[in-house]
Order: C-alpha cells, then sequence, then structure tokens
C-alpha cells in the first residue's frame, strides 16, 4: 500500500472495517445486497402496481415499456411479482437466520461455558446434525401446513411455519463453532480477572463472553442468511412453500419454468435475482472470514 | 482401530432410535388423517376397519416398535431370503407402503439404481473437476486462475440447483438441441446407440449436482493446501532440491487430502438430499421422486422409511468419516 502509515486504530470494528474494505469481492457483495434491499423494499413506491392485481387483457405479454418484464398467465406484472417476492423471501431469510441465530448461540455458549450442559448440548447438536433435514423439511411443511394456516391465516401461518422449521434446522453449526470459541475464551486471563473481580453468570457472558465471539457469530449470521433463503426457494420451488398466490422467489421460478421457452424472463428474473443475493451475501462472508481471522492478514 | 470401530458402531444404535423416534413422533404428532380422502359416506365402523387394516388402531408406542422390527429385523430376513433361498421371513409382515400396497423396501430398491447412477456418478465428476482446481488456485494465490477458480466456487454455491437446471435445460436442450430435456428412466442400455443416448441424457443432471460438489470441494481443498504450504516441512523438502512437482504433488498434496477425504465422505448423503430437486426437475425416478411423491400423497409409511434410510446413510458416513481420518492421518490414534 502506498498511503502513508495511519494511526493504530482504536477500535475492533475498525479493524475489522479496515480488513473488509481491501476484500473487493465482499465490498461489491454489501453494495449488491443493500441494491437489492431497496430495490424490492422501496421499488413498489417507484413502481406502483399491485403484483396481485389481475388483468386478463393484458396476460402473457413480453417485455414492453409498460411491463418491464411482461406479464404472467393472468395479467399480473412479473417486475411487481418479483418485488414482492422478494421481500417474502428475504423477510424469510432474515426472520429464520435470526432464529438459527440466537438457538445457535444459545446451545454453543451454554455448552462451552457450563460444565455439566456440554456433554447433553453436543450430543443434541450431533444428533441434529444427522438428521436428513431436506426431507424433514418437506415433511414438516407438508403435514403442518393446513393446520397452521387455518390458525393463523395462509400468508402468517405459512410464514411462521418456513421460518421456524428452518430455523429448527439450521442453529447446529452456530452452535458447534461458539462452543469451540467459548470454550478457548474461557481459559483467557481477562475471563480469569472478571471471575477474580466476582463477575458471575449472566453478567460474565454479556459483558465478557459474547462480545468476544460477535466475529463467529457475525459470519454464521451471513452464511445463515443464504442457507434460509435458499431453503425456502427450494421449498417453494417443490410447491411446498408458500401458497400458490403469494410470489416467492422461488414459487415465481417454478411458475416461469412452464413457460421457459415461450417466456424465459418469467424465470430468469426470479432465478437472477436468488443468485445475486446468495452471491452477494457469500461474498460478504467469504470477506468478514478473511476479516476477523487474525491468520489471514495480509500485512 | 476395531475397538474404536466397534464402540463407534454401537454407539450410533441410540442414536439411530432417537432419530427414529423423531421421525415417527414428527409423523405421529402431524394434524391430518390418513382417512380423510375416505368419502364421508362410509359409516363409522367400517371408517374404523380400514384404520385397523391401515395399522393404525394400535397405540403409538406399539406401532414404533413394530415398525423397528420390521425396519431391523423383517426386512434383513427378506433380504436374506432372497438372496439365499432360505424361509426366516415366512409369515412376517412388511412396511408396506398405503399408496401402492407394496412393500416400501421393493419400491426402494426399485428406483434406487437410478439414484445411484446420477447422483453416484455426479460426485465422482464433481470431485475429479474440484481436486485440480483447489490445488492450482492454492497454489497460485490470488492470481487470475485463483480469482476465477474462486469465482466458480461461488457461482456453486450461490446458484440454487432449480436455477441452475433451467438455465442448462434453456441452452443444451431448447436452443441448441443437443441433450434430452427429461431423463427416461426406462432406457435399456444394448448397444453403443443406447449406450451413448443413456450418457448424452444423464449429461445435465449430473453436471447440476456436480457443480454444487464442485465448488464445496474445491474450496476446501484450496484451504487446506494453502494451510499445507506454509508449513515448514515444505521448505525442508525444497531446500533438500526436490523437483517441484514432487514437493507440491506429493509431500503437499498427500498431508491436505486428509481432510478432503473426510470431507467427500461426510458429503456423500447430504447429496441425496439435493438429488431430491434435481431429480424432480429432470423427471428422474428416483429416490428423491419416491419421497416427493409419498409426501404429497401422504403415505406415511414411505415417507418414514425413507427418510430414516436416508438418515442411516448419515450416520453411517459420519462413522467412515472419522475411521478414515485415523487411517490416514497417523497423528491420529483412535485407542
Amino acid at each position: 500500500m502506498a498511503e502513508p502509515t495511519r494511526a493504530p486504530s482504536s477500535s475492533r470494528t475498525g479493524d475489522i472495517w479496515r480488513q473488509f474494505r481491501y476484500h473487493r469481492g465482499a465490498l461489491a457483495g454489501a453494495v449488491i445486497l443493500m441494491l437489492v434491499i431497496l430495490a424490492v423494499f422501496l421499488g413498489p413506491l417507484l413502481w406502483g402496481l399491485d403484483p396481485n392485481r389481475l388483468d386478463p387483457l393484458n396476460r402473457d405479454l413480453g417485455p414492453s415499456w409498460a411491463h418491464p418484464l411482461g406479464t404472467d398467465q393472468l395479467g399480473r406484472d412479473t417486475l411487481a411479482r418479483v418485488m414482492a417476492g422478494g421481500r417474502i423471501s428475504l423477510a424469510v431469510g432474515f426472520v429464520a437466520m435470526a432464529l438459527a441465530l440466537t438457538l445457535g448461540t444459545l446451545v454453543g455458549v451454554l455448552a462451552g461455558f457450563v460444565r455439566w450442559l456440554d456433554g447433553p448440548l453436543m450430543r443434541l447438536t450431533d444428533l441434529f446434525l444427522s438428521l436428513p433435514l431436506l426431507p424433514l423439511l418437506l415433511v414438516m411443511v407438508m403435514l403442518f401446513r393446513d393446520a397452521l394456516s387455518a390458525r393463523f391465516g395462509p400468508e402468517a401461518g405459512i410464514f411462521l411455519l418456513i421460518v421456524v422449521a428452518i430455523g429448527v434446522t439450521s442453529w447446529m453449526p452456530t452452535a458447534r463453532i461458539l462452543r469451540g470459541e467459548v470454550l478457548a475464551l474461557k481459559e483467557r486471563d481477562f475471563i480469569l480477572a472478571a471471575r477474580a473481580g466476582g463477575t458471575r453468570g449472566w453478567p460474565m457472558i454479556r459483558r465478557h463472553v459474547l462480545p468476544n465471539v460477535l466475529s463467529p457469530i457475525l459470519v454464521s449470521a451471513t452464511l445463515g442468511i443464504a442457507t434460509a433463503i435458499i431453503t425456502e426457494s427450494a421449498l417453494s420451488f417443490l410447491s411446498l412453500g408458500f401458497p400458490p398466490d403469494f410470489a416467492t422467489w422461488g414459487r415465481l421460478l417454478r411458475d416461469g419454468t412452464v413457460y421457459l421457452e415461450t417466456f424465459p424472463e418469467r424465470a430468469l428474473a426470479p432465478g437472477i435475482a436468488i443468485s445475486l443475493t446468495l452471491l452477494a451475501v457469500n461474498y460478504i462472508g467469504d470477506g468478514l472470514r478473511d476479516a476477523l481471522d487474525p491468520r489471514q492478514n495480509p500485512q | 482401530m476395531l475397538t474404536y470401530t466397534l464402540r463407534r458402531l454401537i454407539l450410533a444404535v441410540p442414536t439411530l432410535i432417537v432419530i427414529a423416534l423423531v421421525i415417527f413422533l414428527l409423523l405421529e404428532l402431524a394434524p391430518g388423517d390418513p382417512m380423510a380422502q375416505v368419502p364421508l359416506t362410509v359409516p363409522d365402523e367400517v371408517r374404523e376397519q380400514m384404520r385397523i387394516a391401515l395399522g393404525l388402531g394400535e397405540p403409538a408406542p406399539v406401532r414404533f416398535g413394530k415398525w423397528l422390527w420390521q425396519f431391523f429385523a423383517v426386512e434383513p430376513m427378506v433380504w436374506w431370503d432372497a438372496r439365499f433361498g432360505t424361509g426366516f421371513a415366512e409369515g412376517t409382515q412388511r412396511v408396506i407402503s398405503w399408496q401402492t400396497r407394496s412393500p416400501v423396501m421393493e419400491l426402494v430398491m426399485q428406483r434406487l439404481p437410478q439414484t445411484l447412477w446420477v447422483v453416484g456418478m455426479a460426485y465422482v465428476v464433481g470431485i475429479l473437476i474440484a481436486l485440480p482446481i483447489g490445488i492450482y488456485s492454492a497454489y497460485r494465490q490470488y492470481s487470475l486462475f485463483d480469482q476465477a477458480g474462486t469465482f466458480v466456487a461461488m457461482l456453486g454455491y450461490s446458484l440454487p440447483p432449480f436455477f441452475s437446471a433451467v438455465i442448462l435445460i434453456v441452452i443444451f436442450s431448447v436452443h441448441l438441441g443437443w441433450v434430452p430435456m427429461i431423463y427416461d428412466t426406462t432406457h435399456r442400455v444394448t448397444d453403443w446407440e443406447s449406450f451413448t443416448f443413456q450418457v448424452r441424457q444423464s449429461i445435465l443432471p449430473v453436471m447440476v449436482l456436480a457443480l454444487q460438489t464442485t465448488a464445496q470441494i474445491s474450496r476446501y481443498m484450496r484451504a487446506s493446501m494453502l494451510d499445507n504450504l506454509r508449513e515448514d516441512y515444505v521448505r525442508t523438502a525444497r531446500a533438500k532440491g526436490l523437483r517441484e512437482n514432487t514437493v507440491v504433488l506429493i509431500h503437499v498434496l498427500r498431508n491436505s487430502m486428509i481432510p478432503v477425504v473426510t470431507m467427500i465422505a461426510l458429503g456423500v448423503p447430504s447429496i441425496f438430499g439435493g438429488a431430491i430437486i434435481t431429480e424432480n426437475i429432470f423427471g428422474v425416478n428416483g429416490l428423491g421422486q419416491l419421497l416427493l411423491t409419498s409426501i404429497r400423497a401422504n403415505d406415511l409409511p414411505t415417507v418414514q422409511t425413507v427418510t430414516f434410510m436416508i438418515a442411516v446413510l448419515i450416520v453411517l458416513f459420519n462413522i467412515i468419516a472419522d475411521l478414515l481420518y485415523g487411517l490416514l492421518d497417523p497423528r491420529i490414534r483412535h485407542g
């Protein structure tokens, strides 16, 4: 680097940010993810068409100025549907990731910190890792779909079901990584000092343990979003996700494959949206991991 | 080593029973009645008899026990009988599919070859592509090749199989017309002509599945090679005047393969899960397709059995991976 030597950074966050900035892929990923989020959530303000409005006179149109991505077999605007689908897909991704992260952090920190819980919790993690997850997810959605949508309404019920199903089946890697981190952390001097100072239990975890395992949690979070989005799309694609009239990216892709020869943009648009989001998230995860790993420091 | 293997195998039994219980309970607790499709005009006592005929008359623990017995004792006996012409399994009840009324295991045996052919081919092809990419990317870290390799791997992670399959179908079946769009499972290989057709129709599903394998294994290979290339013994080998090829392809590669081989073993079961989607797209009449159709038809015995079989595979390959680790790495000795 030709820059003048910088003053040593005072904060760890600043450190990570500096590292992260040099990872070009990660930076591009962050920008693209922000753009996708903005397009999906603020796009409807600019593009006011209702994604569910049927317009039988204008069905099966190719791309035009009135409908940049054409319309589907019921005359619904594909662009509006891709944006609406993105809202659900991203929402599922973030909420399921938050759930998996909470569970994983809870299990990981408890297993690392409380000695008598370590064995049972890790056996539980191993057990979950041995479960055939995709088949079980399919079974869960199939069996509980009707009951939950009767209880909470079709959209909220399925959302709840899918988020819980994905969250409950994807917390294990986080738990494993965090347990290892906490076990290593426990031997460090500052924990000993805090312990000598009388810090115990919850305050110890909150004040000293959690801030120091934040980086693996962050990496898990980005990878968790990717897993959740891909799982939701897979479920929707196998038509075991949201009901057909709710647009999600996976569902749109599924519906679009039928018209692949005549209207390829119907399948390509949601497919590219999924892939772009996942690519961005994966690059961010990669960059974060490099930035947070002291061994890989390029300087 | 032998005691370790035995201990792992014995420890796997409670794990498998708990997994079987989890699957069973999930199906048990689910709302929804297998009799829901039966017309309302059917009287209640007939309905009750139908429930008993489906094996739903007994309490849950008894049914769970019976299913375990059928899976672990009856089915192996049936297999043994068919193999050696004995009569152990006579008069015993096998796991029967509600949908087809035939034993679930027979369905599985019909479907397994297709899945194994496509999935197995895909895995082998994926590994064969991944290893050289991983090795060279690590050797020339941050080179153009490495960047491109990283990008391809990222694509492999990020392109969901149901999208990459769609793209490949559009390009190679619809526009170029080189390969068939749907996999024909009834096709028999008899001569050279039919063999080339079999190869052509396998290309797309195999490529879709292989892309994911390639992405994972090549990243893993690269990371492992990078770790080893920094070791002191590499410098020693070079200082001794060994040729660069020998250093990289013999010394470093052998040590780097240890975690990669475990990874390959661990990845085998997960690819059966991934095959569900690929089989669905290409119409491969395999195990994933069987699972999907039986989930849709509410055929609980089949769902339970097939899901459990995948779980058995996962546990088995976990053990194989651990054993391989011990065999390959002399620093790890299982007592």
